[in-house]
């Protein structure tokens, strides 16, 4: 799946640019605790958080993940749209609780970690 | 090689640019993708401790062709029971800490799991430092 569909799939918005628009995904996991996170591989999956704050996107770095979808109509500062972009990280941003945001994507295809 | 950097305490915006730049590093350097990633999670969570639970501290790694040494050394309370913080799920995280997204108790085992050796020297009252080894081959 790529981002412009998950953008569209969850009523969101991309937060400043799409890094790679062809990027495929096809996992997703989601936490709002970042140790949790960096416990697994995250090779083409998506993380959906609550946590709307640098942590969130240094961890998602060391994590190698590429997009980040911040739920519950969190809102991303300046200094957070910096940092994807330095990170090469895609943002996007959305109205929805994480539980709908889940049923939503796991609905459309997306796998879970385990 | 030889890098350093320092760690402030409760600095939760910068917190990680020294991992971020060992990152870098490392890939400039072509080390594999597999080792970075074990390598900055390792240190990532060290560093993340000692802005959350010490008064921060220094990072210094050092890297050769077959292998990274990190040493994360912190002024803070020490850890009282070494046994205890390394049990999965255990964290004293405040909820300062918590708000920022740490506190899961996953970061001691996740350094552990990463690392080919760990050395942790903690003394209450003065300090821990953190010695971690990922070998290259
Ligand atoms: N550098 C340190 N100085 C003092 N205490 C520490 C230090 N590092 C860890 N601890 C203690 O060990 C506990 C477990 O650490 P660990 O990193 O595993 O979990 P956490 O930091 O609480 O949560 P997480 O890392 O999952 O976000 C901490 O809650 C804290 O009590
Ligand atoms: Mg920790």
């Amino acid at each position: 799946m790529k981002v412009k569909e998950i953008v569209s799939l969850v009523a969101g918005e991309l937060v400043g640019a799409a890094i790679d628009p062809e990027y495929e995904i096809t996992k997703a996991f989601a936490s709002d605790l970042m140790s949790d996170v960096l416990r697994f591989s995250m090779d083409d999956t998506i993380l959906i958080t609550g946590l709307c704050n640098n942590q969130t996107l240094r961890t998602a770095e060391m994590a190698d993940l590429r997009v980040v979808l911040i739920g519950r109509d969190k809102q991303p500062d300046e200094d957070m749209i910096e940092l994807a972009e330095e990170s090469d990280i895609t943002l996007i941003k959305s109205k929805y609780s994480l539980f709908k945001l889940s049923g939503i994507l796991y609905d459309a295809g997306l796998k879970p970690l385990y | 090689m030889h890098y350093t950097f320092t760690i402030e305490q409760g600095n939760f915006t910068d917190a990680g640019q020294a991992s971020s730049s060992v990152k870098r590093t490392l890939k400039q350097l072509g080390v594999d993708p597999a080792n970075i990633k074990r390598t900055v999670v390792a240190l990532f969570e060290a560093e993340i401790n000692a802005v959350a639970h010490a008064y921060g501290g220094t990072i210094d790694v050092d890297i050769d062709d077959g292998k990274i040494v990190m040493v994360v050394a912190d002024q803070g309370p020490g850890i009282p029971n070494i046994d205890l913080a390394m049990q999965e799920g255990w964290s004293t995280a405040s909820a300062k800490v918590r708000e920022m997204g740490y506190g899961a108790g996953m970061g001691l085992p996740n350094i552990k799991k990463n690392t080919d050796d760990l050395k942790i020297d903690t003394k209450i009252g003065v300090g821990t430092t953190l010695t971690m080894t990922v070998n290259l081959v």
